[in-house]
This record gives structure tokens, C-alpha cells and sequence, in this order.
């Protein structure tokens, strides 16, 4: 039998005000049935027009200005409108990012899954309805039958993309587009979602077109891999000779540039991909990576067309014009042993917690209190890093605004080299709004679209450091070298900067005071992979050599791994393991921590599938929890201790660990 | 959205409707300008003997009204008068608004609640109303009339701003003001009212069109400005009697008022066009 969907040298196009620009060019692409092919790339590259190709659901203003795109063998150019309106939904189902926006907010779960059927033929409502709550069993939703009348708002955001994807396999489909499905879930969720759709291809034999950007997921669920670069295939092949031997230096940049959850930090660096893609790249004759590429050379790259050629093995394939004369790839340096003491306690948290209460007053609604935080005692030490893991809703954000002053009063004691931290910005003194700053997470929205980046330098020197207008010039201009931007950046604005530069721009307005304690908010996580390396490497070396200590908040188990001294993993609000990084990462494990490692996406097509997947979601935090949080998710659950009484914390030097179960002490 | 009002021209350049607008509003406003020197007659000179053929000749190019003044120079002088008072009146009521609307949103809570809710209130009144009970009380005038528009329209602009603050309060920028101990007055004038830009300049020409509407229609009802000064609501409303037998003099006033409410509403457009897709 053929292949389920065919590109054959899909060229799009986009004519707009501004000219036009291509956006895939020449992208040769099939899947076989019941394959599962990856599509991975960096933003702009191109991923999400294949998977609107392959329905023929062009956006306006996008057209295919050559090649075909084939599905089951038929043209999709000459398909009429009803013949695609068949086949869409029905042969080819999409599942997007945002389960919101697929899921109709005004309709219960259970029309919106039983019109499927409905539409495709079925004459019999009840037995649509039959199929329908058999398919929300089959996505592992508890209480199918509850589930179908409820709306999707009473749903979780994970709970929600099951629900897409029963929606999307209600029809049986061929094929499976995939657009980014668990990027905005937590990990726990992201490796439940991935398993469901593992074990759902091999039931129903569905091929998958899976577009991520997130190397892991596609290495834990793909069978081949193709890797985009400005609309270009640049790299195809089985997914184990891709990530164990990429050839085009655009993917093996992909892969160096990501922090490695199994090896410690060390000192040693990340490898950034240098620049970014620009709009001229398309359009160059050549390979559009060659300003970036460490190994291009104009003479050969940029003068014409380059043809995918075998890189080793059969199917692997690379666009590269100096395949045969590239560098073996070599492995990151060897971690030396370089890791630097760490210095005195600069920031003490005793018993630190926020709690918010809703309801109340005037809103005719039950006063109900939210704990965002509670008891949370950690240290960040001079020149060390002090990282806090966990989900969305785990508290650790608000650890950080309430460290920087921006949650207002806190319980607990705060207190900085000693002395008392004052609880909001507005009761804190000068000479102590200088000495906290932080780094937030949205480069869209860390500057001031109105205000030039010279301005958002200059106004902190003058405000924390009391320079003078002309010196305050000279020192902005010394705080962009530092965080290498060209100085030229200084008359722009934030909308003419990328994601990256923007975020270089937070670090140095934070550092314009000279901070002893840099607080940063998932500082590259809205980043791509190559431009995160770059800051994640910039941001030690400003640690490297100053007595500055850095709290940084993550979800990413690698990143904090590759950066952190000292580690906090946090459950809904509550800290449930402290203590050094070395320790947190070997056994014994808090049952979370050890749930949030197996679940973590390894770039690794041969590491084995976790051994723990969580179901279930967070409690809400207005909930008033007697045992332990984490009781109603955890696997190892006490039934009858952890439910009903709070853990122990059991201590083992420094590194302290609340939970019922007694561990083994480690060994040494 | 962009910034520099340079940047804005360039932008209604590209919109067609934009520059159709701002064609006409210029045209009135050179023509007010200008009128001490333009106009061909004395606007309140009053001719009895032209009475007999009022309708357009050579000396009196749009024809004269029941006094026998001559009905261009009136128009002229009147265009003088409603392009004064209508910006000043919409100043005032965009500098207020803005004030309220950023306070409101930015302190949130019981302020935000008072100020909206005596907003509401004040938007409950139907506005001619309003400006009925404020000019018999005060009297017919140029400052009156601003005031009561000023007072009357702010609520209105207060919204926008409050929409656009309360957006951008949580932003990360205004976070990084208040961790360097920027004072609330600058964090509400330099770090969130420029983002409200945008949709203040759009509202702004489009209320200043309402504007025009409103001080022709106190003109119309006899409390707006005090005769004899010319203005084009009185011209329509002491013609209107006699519109059947001199329709001009009724119609030419009401044709300036429409042009120049277009005027106002196609600059908006073409300022919101441009905005959108700049």
C-alpha cells in the first residue's frame, strides 16, 4: 500500500503587503500508514504551514506555488470542495496547541464528540453517543459518561486535549496532524499525553504527522524525524540515526544546544546556534543556515541550489553542501570539575508563605483562601544559584515575586545578608530595591513597547544609582556590551528586537544596579532552543567571577540541572525536596520529584518510556489539604498516613526530603 | 502601533478614506483661519435691501440669510468658532478622562468602583438634557459649553483608558518600574498611558465629530453660543422656519456641520485602518 500522504516538492508561497516570501520550498515528505513522522524546527521555520499543506487549509494570502501534496494518491489541488470537506475530519484529523480554541466553549463535551459520527454518516444517535463516551474510556478520561456533560471550561487544559484528541480519532482518520499537542501542558501531563498517543497508534494504526519543537517528545514518539529550516527540509531520516548521528549542522546545533538532564553541572557550556534566522535568509540562493553555520563556507554553500544527499545510513538524508568534508561531531567537553564554592547565605527564606483570599464583599461569592505558598524555607547563596522546579501552579512563581518584592506583604521571614527584606517594593527602601532584581519570563512583554532599549537601560541607572543623564549614557551602553548587544540596539525599539535580544535586555536592565540577588522567572522558556543556550550561557558567566546569587525559577529539569547549585522542587506551594543539586538528582526522591524526572523529554530515541506517569491533576490550592499535597497523585500513596497527616521531613545533611516514606540514607 | 506623529502621517497616507478626512478637516479649518481675511462680507452685517433675492450671486457667492448677511462669511466665521470650542471642549475632556481612567485602573478596588459607578451615573442622563439644565443655570457660553462637555464625555474616554490599564498593569515593564522605585505618577504617565495612545487619538477625532454634532444641536435649541456671534447650529435654527421658501439658507449651515462630522469620522477610520494593519 502507498503512503498515506505525500509531499512532493511543496513549495508555499505568501504575497502580502510587504512583497512576497516563500515559506516552504521544495519539501519532499511522505508517511507511510500507521507511521509516525516528526517535523521539528525552530519558530518561523515553516512547521505549521506543512501540517495546513497537508489539509489543504492554506491560510489567505498563503497559495502552493509548486509541487503536489498527495493524500492516499489523490492531488488535493484537484479535489473539489466537497471532496475535501469528506475528507477533512474524517481521513485527516488535526489536534492543535491550544485545546481551547478546538473545543466550542458554549457546547457540552459530550454534542460536540457525538456530531462527528453525525456528520459522517451515522444515522443513529444513541449509537453515536455509544462511541462517543467508548472514546473518552479510550483517552483515559475517569468518568467518561460525567465527563460528556460537561463543558470544556470544568475541564483541565490536559483533560481538555484528550477530549481533542477522542474528538479527532471519533472518525477513525488515516492520519493524525499533530501541531505542537502538549506544548503548553506540564510535563507530567505532556508524558501522559504522549503515552496515550502511543498506545492509541498501536491500537488504531493511525499515522501521525508530529510537529514539536521540542526535540524530546518527538524522539520518545516518532518513528522518522524531518528537520525544517526556512521552509527547507534541511535534514530526513529514522529517528534513532538523526539523533544519534545528525549530519547537517543546523540539526546537530539543535541538539548541542540543549542542557543535558543526566549530566550535572560543571562548569561547562552550552552551545548556542549563533544569530537568528532573518527574512533575507529565504530568499538566499544557497543554504539559508550559512550565516549561522559554524562550517559554511560561502564559495560552496551560496551559490546554488543544494540537493538532499545520504548522510550514512539508508533514508537519512541531508541538505548539506559540504556533507563529506564536515567535522566528526564531538561531544561537549567533558564536565572538569570546576564548580565554584559556594559563598556565604545571602537570601534566607524561614516559613515563607502568600495567601490570597477571594470571594467576599461585594463579589457575592464565598470568601475562600488560596495558598499559593506555604512554609517555605530555602537559601540562596553568594555566587551559587538557587533553582525551584515545578508545575504551573506549584508556587514557584510566587516564591519569586514575593523575593522581589511584587506579591506585597508575606508570612514568614524574609531576610537578606541578615537583615529583614521588607515585604512589596513600595516599603522598600532604595538602597534595597537595588540590591533585589529580577528577569521575567515574556520577552513580549518585559519591555515597554514605548520606550526605546537606551531608555529602559538608562532610567534604572539614574533611578537605583543616581548616575547623571550623561553618565548613565556611557554606563547603558557598558551594560549592552555586557550582555553583547550591539550598541546600535540602543535607538531601537522592543518590536524591532528578537526574543532572545529582548531577553539579553531584561538581564542587563535587572543587572543596571549592580544586584546582589538576581531573581529570573523562567528566563528562556518562551525561547527557542538555540537562542535559550545562548542566554542560559550568558547568565553564568555573569554569575561566573561576582558574588551575585541567582533564584531561578524552572520547569525544565535539564536546564536546572545544567544550571543550579542548589535545588527546590515545589508541589502546590509547598516545598517537598531541598538541597543540594547533586543530591535532589540521585536517589532517594521525593515520589514527585522522581515522577518529574521519568517524565522530562530526553532528546534520546532509545530511552525507555517513564516508568511513572502521574494521572490525575494538581488539587486546586483553595482546597484545605490535612495529609500530604501531593497524596492524591502520588504512586506510592499510604492510604490511610498520607491522606490524613502531614509528611515528616526527613533530613539527610543538607538535602531534606517531606514524605511519609522511610528511605534508605544514600550511600556516602 | 507606533509612536512618533510623523510616523502616524506616514500612516493616514496609506489610507485613502484617512486622507479624504483629514482633506476636509483642513479645508474648514483654513477656511476659519483665515476668515478675517477671506471672508468676503462682515459676518453680522446686516443688508435689508438683499432680502429681496437672498439666493446665490456674484457678491454673495452662497446667497444671504433672512437678515440679509451673507451666508459664506457667516459659515467661515462660524467654522472659527466650533473648531475652537470642539477641540478644547474634547482636550478637556480626553485630559480628564485619561486621569480618571488611569487612576481607576491602576488602583483597582473600591476607587475603581466609586469612579466607574459615578460614571455610569453621569452617562445615565441622556446628555441634552444635561447640557439643557447646565446652560440655563449658567448661562450661555463658550466656556460653559466646554465645561459641560468636558464633564459629560470624560466618563466615556475614562473606559478606554481603564481598558488599556488595567491590560497593562500586570505587564512585566510596569513590574521593572516598581522594582526601581518609580513613584505611581510615572509609572502611570510614562510606563502605561503611551500604550493607550492608539486608541485615544482614534476615539479623540471621532468624539470630536459627536462634538461638532453636540454644540450645533445647543446652536439649534438656542443655548449655544450668544448671538449675534455666527454659528452654525443658530443659522439652522433661525432659517429653518422659512425652509420652504429659502431652503438654502437651512441647508448650507446643516451640509458644514455634516462635512465636517464626516470629516472628523473619516480621519478616525483611516487613523484606525492604519493603526491596525501599520
Amino acid at each position: 500500500m502507498g503512503d498515506i500522504l505525500a509531499f512532493e516538492g511543496v513549495s508555499v508561497e505568501h504575497r502580502g503587503r510587504r512583497g512576497t516570501s516563500r515559506i516552504l520550498d521544495g519539501v519532499d515528505l511522505s508517511i507511510a500508514p500507521g507511521e509516525a513522522v516528526g517535523l521539528v524546527g525552530e519558530s518561523g521555520c515553516g512547521k505549521s504551514t506543512v501540517a495546513l499543506a497537508a489539509m489543504r487549509y492554506l491560510p489567505r494570502g498563503m497559495s502552493l506555488s509548486a509541487g503536489r501534496v498527495l493524500f492516499e494518491g489523490r492531488d488535493l489541488a484537484a479535489m473539489g470542495e466537497g471532496d475535501l470537506r469528506r475528507l477533512r475530519g474524517r481521513r485527516i484529523a488535526m489536534v492543535y496547541q491550544d485545546p481551547m480554541s478546538s473545543l466550542n466553549p458554549v457546547m457540552t463535551i459530550g454534542r460536540q464528540l457525538v456530531e462527528v459520527p453525525m456528520l459522517h454518516g451515522e444515522r443513529d444517535e444513541a449509537r453515536a453517543r455509544a462511541r462517543a463516551v467508548a472514546m473518552l474510556r479510550e483517552v483515559r478520561l475517569p468518568d467518561a459518561e460525567a465527563t460528556m456533560d460537561r463543558y470544556p471550561h470544568q475541564l483541565s487544559g490536559g483533560q481538555q486535549q484528550r477530549v481533542v484528541i477522542a474528538m479527532a480519532l471519533m472518525a477513525e482518520p488515516s492520519l493524525l496532524v499533530m501541531d505542537e499537542p502538549t506544548t503548553g501542558l506540564d510535563v507530567t501531563i505532556e508524558a501522559a499525553i504522549l503515552e496515550l498517543v502511543r498506545e492509541l497508534r498501536a491500537r488504531f494504526g493511525t499515522a501521525i504527522l508530529f510537529i514539536s519543537h521540542n526535540l524530546g517528545t518527538v524522539a520518545r514518539l516518532c518513528d522518522r524525524v524531518g528537520v525544517l529550516y526556512a521552509g527547507r527540509l534541511v535534514e530526513t531520516g529514522g529517528v534513532r540515526e538523526v539523533f544519534r548521528a545528525p549530519a547537517h549542522p543546523y540539526t546537530r546545533g539543535l541538539l548541542d544546544a540543549l542542557p543535558d538532564l543526566d549530566r550535572p553541572r560543571g562548569g561547562a557550556r552550552l552551545a548556542p546556534i549563533a544569530g537568528t534566522l532573518v527574512a533575507e535568509d529565504r530568499a538566499r540562493p544557497g543554504c539559508a543556515f550559512l550565516p549561522r553555520c559554524p562550517n559554511g563556507v560561502p564559495a560552496s554553500c551560496g551559490s546554488g541550489a543544494i540537493a538532499l544527499s545520504e548522510a550514512g545510513g539508508p533514508g537519512h538524508l541531508a541538505r548539506c553542501a559540504r556533507l563529506a568534508e564536515l567535522p566528526a561531531r564531538v561531544a561537549a567537553a567533558v564536565d572538569a570539575a570546576t564548580q565554584a564554592e559556594e559563598g556565604p547565605v545571602l537570601l534566607e527564606a524561614r516559613g515563607v508563605g502568600k495567601w490570597y483570599e477571594v470571594g467576599g464583599g461585594m463579589t457575592g461569592k464565598p470568601r475562600r483562601v488560596i495558598r499559593a505558598l506555604t512554609d517555605a524555607s530555602l537559601e540562596a547563596r553568594r555566587g551559587g544559584t538557587l533553582a525551584i522546579v515545578g508545575e504551573s501552579g506549584s508556587g514557584k512563581s510566587t516564591f519569586a515575586r514575593v523575593v522581589a518584592g511584587l506579591a506585597g506583604e508575606a508570612r514568614g521571614g524574609l531576610s537578606l545578608d541578615g537583615e529583614p527584606l521588607y515585604g512589596g517594593v513600595d516599603s522598600r527602601p532604595r538602597a534595597l530595591l537595588r540590591r533585589v532584581q529580577m528577569v521575567f519570563q515574556n520577552p513580549d512583554s518585559t519591555l515597554n513597547p514605548s520606550h526605546s532599549v537606551g531608555y529602559a537601560l538608562m532610567r534604572p541607572l539614574r533611578r537605583l544609582r543616581g548616575l547623571g543623564a550623561e553618565e548613565a549614557r556611557q554606563e547603558a551602553a557598558r551594560l549592552m556590551a555586557r550582555v553583547q548587544l550591539p550598541a546600535e540596539l540602543a535607538e531601537r525599539r522592543p518590536w524591532q528586537l528578537s526574543g532572545g535580544q529582548r531577553q539579553r535586555v531584561a538581564i542587563a536592565r535587572a543587572l543596571a544596579g549592580d544586584p546582589d540577588l538576581l531573581v529570573a522567572d523562567e528566563p528562556v522558556s518562551a525561547l527557542d532552543v538555540s537562542v535559550q543556550a545562548a542566554i542560559v550561557n550568558l547568565l553564568a558567566d555573569l554569575l561566573a567571577g561576582s558574588d551575585m546569587a541567582l533564584v531561578l525559577i524552572s520547569h525544565d529539569l535539564a536546564l536546572v540541572r545544567h544550571m543550579a547549585d542548589r535545588v527546590a522542587v515545589m508541589y502546590l506551594g509547598r516545598v517537598v525536596e531541598y538541597g543540594p543539586a547533586a543530591q535532589v538528582f540521585a536517589p532517594p526522591w521525593h515520589p514527585y520529584t522522581e515522577a518529574l524526572l521519568a517524565a522530562a523529554p530526553r532528546p534520546d530515541p532509545d530511552a525507555p518510556p517513564p516508568e511513572i506517569v502521574l494521572s490525575g491533576q494538581m488539587p486546586s490550592p483553595a482546597e484545605e489539604i490535612r495529609g500530604c499535597v501531593f497524596a492524591s497523585r502520588c504512586p506510592r500513596r499510604m492510604e490511610g498516613t498520607c491522606d490524613t497527616t502531614a509528611p515528616p521531613e526527613r533530613v539527610f545533611g543538607a538535602h531534606r526530603i517531606a514524605c511519609h516514606l522511610e528511605f534508605a540514607p544514600p550511600p556516602g | 502601533m507606533t509612536a512618533r506623529p510623523a510616523a502616524w502621517i506616514a500612516l493616514l497616507a496609506r489610507s485613502p478614506v484617512g486622507c479624504v478626512g483629514a482633506a476636509i478637516v483642513l479645508s474648514w479649518a483654513a477656511l476659519g483661519l483665515l476668515a478675517p481675511w477671506l471672508a468676503p462680507h462682515p459676518p453680522n452685517r446686516i443688508d435689508p435691501a438683499l432680502i429681496a433675492y437672498p439666493y446665490p450671486t456674484a457678491a454673495n457667492w452662497l446667497g444671504v440669510d433672512q437678515l440679509g448677511r451673507d451666508i459664506l462669511s457667516r459659515l467661515m466665521w462660524g467654522a472659527r468658532t466650533v473648531l475652537t470650542v470642539a477641540p478644547a471642549a474634547v482636550l478637556g475632556a480626553a485630559a480628564l478622562g485619561t486621569l480618571l481612567g488611569l487612576v481607576a485602573g491602576y488602583k483597582g478596588g473600591a476607587v475603581d468602583s466609586i469612579l466607574m459607578r459615578v460614571g455610569d451615573t453621569l452617562l445615565a442622563f441622556p446628555k441634552i438634557i444635561l447640557y439643557l439644565i447646565v446652560i440655563a443655570r449658567f448661562g450661555a457660553s463658550a466656556f460653559n459649553i466646554i465645561a459641560v462637555v468636558t464633564v459629560t464625555q470624560a466618563p466615556i474616554i475614562a473606559r478606554i483608558v481603564r481598558a488599556v490599564t488595567l491590560d497593562v498593569k500586570n505587564r512585566d515593564y510596569v513590574a521593572a518600574a516598581r522594582m526601581r522605585g518609580e513613584p505611581t505618577w510615572f509609572v502611570l504617565l510614562a510606563e502605561i498611558l503611551p500604550n493607550a495612545r492608539g486608541p485615544l487619538i482614534v476615539d479623540f477625532f471621532l468624539r470630536l465629530g459627536y462634538t461638532v454634532i453636540a454644540i450645533g444641536v445647543l446652536g439649534f435649541l438656542g443655548i449655544g453660543l450668544p448671538p449675534p456671534d455666527p454659528d452654525w447650529g443658530s443659522m439652522i435654527k433661525e432659517s429653518y422656519g422659512t425652509i420652504f421658501v429659502w431652503p438654502h439658507m437651512t441647508l448650507i449651515p446643516a451640509l458644514a456641520v455634516s462635512s465636517l462630522v464626516i470629516g472628523f469620522n473619516f480621519l478616525a477610520t483611516g487613523l484606525r485602518e492604519a493603526s491596525e494593519d501599520g
